[in-house]
């Protein structure tokens, strides 16, 4: 088929060359690829250059003065490590994560295999409710759980209990929506067979459906947990203070106040665990399901 | 089943959900009207503490009247953000669109055997941190940044702009860099569902590039885009950290801006509930755009 492409366009002169070659239906998209490369080169550069400059000898953010690690550990005041308000948000971030997490993520698998297989209009409204969550802008629901726990008397404070409060609720959406759609695909006639078989709907979910959900509870394990250390409005609003602000919170108050590579540092350090709890959840989520086309599709948060 | 009730079975279901379901009524559904109670209560006299009213009957409008009474008019001074927040979302989610449709058209059609590692990097800056990548362009952005020293091409002219210095241009572009990611996800996914044989089908029967694009792939991916298009302008409508660190400026705040500076002043607290109402009101009905498309696609993926 290519040929016949070929053989309609015959140029003669170099402009009318470069013009058929334009017009050609079959030639390869190379302005495409270079639009691709470019919007990558754009995205991850500033990132990467940020990364570097965290290595920085001197002071400034701008100007490469050496490669050190002084703003990681040597630093023995304004270092990561050494800082006690960096080394704390540092923690309080990965314990957040790990509360949201373990929260989250059987609420949402149970949900997910409730509203499944329950009909009617309180699922129905529930699950809008879910999706709903996943576009709303964060400031509402962090606005909204700031006055519950300013203005009423319940046990959602400020602090710890209502930055995990407000993630869980912001994040519940990634587990009903990856769940469901593995759902979707295994379909019903396994936990049927179960059934069949002797099992209680209980024995059959737990033995059966559990088995098979597993890749996609470890990746909404991975996601939750990675888009919650790098939440900023919830966390920000229901923080109790300076004792739990998590690493966002930092960058937001010093980005524009005269900070060190030290800022950059700090960023790197979550950087690292974020990708590496991504990396290394992919991986394990190919393993789980070898065989299978898309498998990264999953990771993109489209389920 | 001999053993066991259709009773028993059918509550099963409705248990498995409840949890969830109590949560995400108590904790998004029911705060929503704490903000209700909130914007149209009153204030305390003394400690400017917001006091709600839970009664709708005894609601005092007052607060909603202020707010809805600067928007427009001589006193106007929330109308300007308000349009500035339409302007700039507006702008930045097409030059999305503009940046995300053709990498997630390559990525989804042409990639080949590269098609994985540019996912991944696709997808990269959807794991770094929001902040961290605003983080980079302040730095970049600097005075004696790299931006000013490659525009100056090393020193050969003399280049000062202060980027950060309340430029509508910084922050319609870092909300761009900021939500692109976003949007080449849910693209790449509905470019990827189209089947390559129709664009080549249409090429065959002597369609051109443009006519191919325009008569068969745009409409095939119009669901795709609509989704992207929702997935990224409603969570610009409430940001207000980007505005911060970019510009730091009063003079391209926006909705957001307005609802963080209020919401931590005491006395204020009613405007921020006011303003959030405003930014649900506005972004409901593309929500439920959304809430359709999603579910009609999921009924197609099936």
């Amino acid at each position: 088929m290519t040929s016949v492409a070929r053989t309609v366009a015959v140029p003669a002169a170099q402009t009318r060359r470069l013009g058929a070659w334009f017009r050609d239906p079959w030639r390869k998209p190379r302005i495409l690829a270079g639009v691709t490369l470019l919007y990558i080169g754009w995205s991850l550069l500033p990132v990467a250059i940020a990364v570097l400059f965290s290595f920085n000898a001197g002071k400034s953010r701008t100007v490469w003065q050496g490669f050190s690690t002084r703003w990681y550990y040597g630093d023995p005041l304004r270092s990561v490590w050494h800082d006690p308000t960096l080394h704390s948000a540092v923690v309080h971030t990965l314990w957040l994560g790990l509360l949201a997490t373990v929260i989250t993520v059987p609420l949402g698998v149970a949900m997910a295999l409730g509203l499944d297989r329950w009909r009617g209009r309180i699922p129905a409204g529930a699950n809008a409710f879910v999706l709903i969550s996943f576009v709303l802008p964060e400031i509402l629901l962090a606005v909204a759980l700031l006055f519950v726990a300013t203005v009423l008397q319940t046990p959602l404070h400020l602090g710890t209990v209502g930055q995990v409060v407000g993630l869980v609720t912001y994040q519940l959406s990634y587990p009903v929506v990856i769940v469901r759609g593995r759902l979707l695909t295994i379909g019903k006639q396994y936990e049927e067979a179960a059934i069949d078989l002797g099992a209680s709907p209980a024995g059959a979910v737990r033995r059966v459906l559990v088995k098979m959900l597993l890749p996609a509870i470890f990746a909404s394990t991975v996601l939750v947990f990675a888009d919650v250390i790098d939440d900023f409005v919830i966390v920000r609003y229901l923080s109790g203070g300076a004792s739990t602000e998590p690493v966002s919170v930092k960058i937001y108050n010093t980005a524009r106040a005269a900070p060190t590579p030290a800022l950059n540092a700090l960023a790197t350090v979550l950087l690292v665990s974020s990708l590496l709890v991504v990396l290394l959840g992919f991986l394990a989520y190919r393993r789980f399901t070898r065989g299978e086309r898309r498998s990264i599709d999953v990771f993109a948060g489209e389920a | 089943m001999p053993d066991r009730g259709p009773r028993g079975q059918r509550l099963f279901w409705p248990l498995l959900a409840l949890p969830g379901t109590v949560w995400i009524t108590l904790l998004f559904v029911a705060p929503l009207y704490v903000v209700l109670a909130v914007l149209f209560g009153g204030v305390d006299p003394i400690l400017r503490q917001p006091v709600p009213v839970w009664d709708p009957l005894q609601w005092n409008f007052s607060q909603f009247d202020y707010v809805l009474g600067h928007i427009v008019g001589p006193d106007g001074f929330f109308g300007p953000a308000l349009v500035r927040t339409a302007v700039y979302v507006a702008l930045a989610s097409g030059v999305c669109l503009l940046v995300a449709y053709p990498v997630a058209y390559y990525t989804a059609r042409f990639a080949g055997r590269y098609r994985g590692v540019l996912l991944a990097l696709l997808i990269a800056p959807f794991w770094i941190s929001y902040m961290m990548r605003m983080l980079a362009w302040v730095n970049l952005l600097q005075n004696d940044g790299l931006v000013n020293r490659v525009l100056s091409l090393g020193g050969l002219y003399d280049v000062h702009v202060d980027w950060l210095d309340g430029r509508p241009v910084t922050v319609v572009l870092g909300l761009v860099y900021g939500y692109v990611p976003y949007m080449v996800l849910p693209l790449f996914a509905g470019l990827d569902r189209i089947p390559a044989a129709v664009q080549e089908a249409a090429r065959d029967l002597g369609a051109g590039r443009f006519e191919t694009f325009r008569r068969v792939t745009w409409p095939m991916s119009r669901t795709a885009v609509v989704v992207s298009l929702l997935v990224t302008t409603l969570p610009m409508l409430g940001d207000y950290y980007t505005n911060d660190l970019l510009s730091a400026s009063p003079s391209t705040s926006m909705v957001g801006n307005l609802i963080n500076n209020s919401v931590l002043t005491p006395g204020q607290t009613g405007q921020a509930g006011a303003f959030v109402m405003l930014v649900l009101l506005v972004s409901i009905i593309p929500m439920l755009i959304y809430v359709r498309a999603t579910r009609s696609g999921v009924e197609v993926q099936s």
